[in-house]
């Protein structure tokens, strides 16, 4: 994955300083819980949800057992349409194809669309050191990127930033990158949105050469779909002459009918719309289909894998490469409402990025080793996710590899990884409560032990046990344990009480 | 009908007074309650922290204990939801590793036998008034894993309904986590307080005198952060709330 992200520190560092950062907190709590009582009600207005979300995971599933074929499928259909298909097995890989595509242009200016795959691959970096500039064109992706800052959601990912930030961003920024803001610019919503649109129409109108990435593909005909609500995505697939489109090879669905699934229940999940305000499809070029005079004049679609087959080789994590990038997870989610976006330290953040992240880009580091724990369990993101993802069983799956390790496929190859470093106290602590817990004579002594020494129990703690104590008081340890009661009274039958 | 009383380590060893209520509880509704001595732990942190080979034996050994019962109480929705949801994945995975049929069968008796305590109550012994007095006002926090894991719906809310003497006040937000989560407390020590600060919050919020719910380990977290917030308010199991009564009281 990109090295955007790469020296992060663990996710709790990350978050602590979110955390205690009152005006992103008020932010996140507010967008986050207005989004989310939308789509509650935009999803109880269909009878068949249930169904519905069924219907996704099962296409899904299928599309996943049979990758290799709906791959080879696709291929087949967009070369027919007059495209061409690249595989690139990393990033390094896919910015080495895109690079080289528009320099075969001639050009060195590109459009985007807002697209998440090439945020993973950190393409527009990549591009900048071959001296081509890449424009962001989806409003908060303009902002994020004018603002010389990172995503946060995945959704609005300038979430964390609020207009007063982003009028002076405007203000600072837009004439470094080309048409600047008009003079006296103020932060309502009206007057930011005509500064983007000016701004943006100046580099549609301009752009010889657009990339773009895809909600989904369908292998039978070939075609790429983005579902949007702003429209310049549109714009950005239509004007260019030569479109390139980087997208994971998870996002495929077999046919037009399985898409019907997803484009009912990726709006209610997302922004909480019945349908989106516009559902883009394209298949390869002007000359490839017989009559039909529009497109591109030339299209390439950058095949990812980039940490997928690896993902897909897990039997329990796999079903993240279901996600249809909905952000209905982090909406919904308590931990990513404090910590935000940035703490997650990837593209993904929330609950699946919690999950994506580690997978795709194995657990090495230390932001990768600390995501799985970045959640208290609670069940809300499955409770939400569209397509069914068992957000919090892959969780304990991945703190499972984390502490004991065990077999998993890197790159194509099997491994078998050693427990990460960090967890031997707490590997030391699990086994002696299981070897207590094993045996219960010893786990009644300790607890007369402590029952005797209560008196003694400070009510803070030492050690790792001090951010507990830290802003939250310990109980008082009873003068009997249960059990000892139980027997003294033979189950409350005899007095003592 | 003689039922076995899982307490969860948590109970026995820092709320053994919920275990008490238990007890009073279901004799006043006729059952015959058992408490076997060598029960321990049900293996969930150490499930949830990713420690799953050391959770087996205790699944094994929560098996052993239990599997003759008719049924299984346990007042605690994240111990339950520990047996019945993940108990069986635990089996599967087992089966997967290709360690044979052996976890989940020892594992498979006890699964459809555990109950939540007030599932329990609802739904075997049938009934929503259990013939309680608590004359304070009450707020319910329906804590993840009874929510979502067992899906006790408003099973405790129409028993504090019908609860003499108790006012219920809706929670706000009560549906979000308070934070504790486990390991994560001590992990996301950050978060974790920020979570149950707002927890406390919109507690405070509905003006009531008590804070009930279905697990003790929650009820830990909220209660210690109520004290460090100086809260005026108090946490308090729900088995003890059903359990009080006009000659027996609970504070
Ligand atoms: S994991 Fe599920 S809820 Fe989260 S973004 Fe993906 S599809 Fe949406």
């Amino acid at each position: 994955m990109s090295g955007t992200f790469v020296g992060m520190p663990a996710f709790p560092e990350a978050a602590h300083e979110a955390v205690n950062n009152r005006t992103l907190r008020g932010n996140l709590r507010h967008a986050t819980h207005t989004i989310r009582a939308k789509r509650e009600k935009a999803v109880s207005e269909v009878s068949d949800w249930a169904e519905l979300r069924e219907a996704g995971k099962q296409i899904k599933d299928h599309t996943l057992r049979h990758l290799d074929r709906y791959l080879v499928q696709l291929e087949e259909s967009v070369v027919a349409a007059g495209g061409t298909v690249h595989w690139a097995a990393d990033a390094d890989e896919a910015n080495e194809i895109v690079t080289k595509l528009v320099q075969m242009t001639g050009e060195s200016e590109v459009v985007k669309v807002k697209s998440m795959a090439t945020q993973e691959i950190g393409l527009n970096e990549a591009l900048e050191a071959e001296g081509i500039r890449a424009y962001e064109t989806d409003l908060a992706e303009l902002i994020v990127q004018l603002g010389k800052d990172r995503p946060s959601h995945i959704l609005v990912p300038a979430i964390h930033r609020n207009r007063g930030e982003i009028r002076d961003i405007f203000a600072r920024e837009m004439s470094e990158w080309g048409r600047p803001a008009p003079e006296g610019l103020t932060d309502t919503p009206a007057e930011l949105a005509e500064a983007a649109r000016l701004h943006l129409r100046e580099k549609f109108l301009r752009a010889k050469v657009g990339i773009s990435g895809a909600n989904f593909m369908v292998a039978d005909t070939g075609t790429l779909v983005v579902v949007e609500s702003e429209g310049n995505g549109r714009m950005c697939l239509t004007l260019p002459e030569t479109l390139i489109s980087v997208v994971g090879i998870e996002k495929i669905v077999p046919t037009w009918q399985d898409l019907e699934v997803f484009l009912q229940t990726l709006p209610r999940s997302s922004t909480a719309e019945r349908m989106n305000p516009y559902t883009s499809t394209w298949t390869g070029t002007r000359d490839g289909r017989a009559g039909e005079g529009d497109g591109p004049q030339n299209f390439h679609l950058v095949l990812l894998d980039n940490g997928r087959s690896d993902t897909l080789a897990d039997e329990v994590g796999r079903q993240a490469l279901r996600c249809i990038r909905c952000s209905a997870c982090l909406n919904v989610c308590p931990v990513y409402e404090r910590a935000g976006g940035h703490a997650y330290g990837s593209v993904y953040p929330g609950p699946i990025g919690a999950i994506l992240s580690p997978q795709l880009r194995g657990t090495a580091s230390e932001i990768d080793a600390s995501l799985p724990y970045a959640s208290s369990l609670c069940g809300a993101c499955y409770e939400v996710c569209p397509v069914a993802i068992d957000i919090p069983e892959v969780l304990v799956h991945l703190r499972e590899r984390i502490v004991e390790g065990g077999p998993v496929v890197r790159e194509g190859n099997k491994v078998v990884l050693k427990p990460a470093k960090g967890h031997a106290a707490e590997r030391a602590a699990m086994r002696a409560a299981r070897w207590a817990f094993a045996h219960p004579g010893a786990l009644r002594t300790g607890q007369r032990l402590a029952s005797r020494t209560r008196r003694l129990h400070p009510r803070s703690l030492p050690g790792p046990g001090k951010a507990w104590s830290g802003t939250r008081d310990l109980p008082a340890v009873p003068a009997e344990p249960f059990r000892d009661w139980w027997q003294r009274t033979n189950g409350g039958k005899e007095s003592g009480k | 009908m003689r039922v076995a009383l899982f307490l969860t380590c948590v109970n026995d060893t820092l709320y053994p007074d919920t275990g008490r209520a238990v007890v009073k509880l279901l004799t006043r509704l006729g059952v015959d309650v058992d408490f076997p001595m060598s029960q321990t732990c049900c293996g969930q942190a150490h499930y949830n922290t990713g420690y799953r080979h050391e959770a087996e034996p205790l699944a094994r050994h929560f098996s052993d204990v239990f599997r003759d019962y008719e049924a299984i109480v346990t007042p605690s929705g994240s111990c339950g939801a520990m047996v019945r949801e993940l108990y069986p994945r635990m089996g599967e995975r087992a089966r997967a590793e290709g360690r044979g049929e052996s976890l989940a069968t020892t594992l498979a008796p006890v699964v459809p036998k555990t109950y939540e305590l007030t599932e329990f109550l609802v739904d075997v012994l049938g009934v929503t008034d259990v013939g309680a007095h608590y004359p304070h006002t009450v707020t319910y926090h329906p804590t993840c894993h009874g929510l979502r894991g067992l899906g006790l719906g408003d099973r405790p809310r129409r028993l504090l309904q019908a609860v003499k003497g108790l006012e219920l006040k809706e929670l706000p937000g009560a549906d979000e986590c308070c934070g504790f989560g486990g390991t994560f407390a001590l992990k996301n020590a950050d978060v974790s307080a920020a979570m149950g600060a707002d927890k406390v919050r919109n507690a405070e919020s509905t003006g009531a005198e008590v804070l009930c719910a279905a697990d003790n380990s929650c009820l830990m977290h909220i209660g210690g952060t109520m004290g460090r917030l100086e809260s005026g308010m108090r946490p308090v199991h729900i088995a003890e709330i059903l359990a009080s009564t006009e000659e027996e009281p609970a504070v």
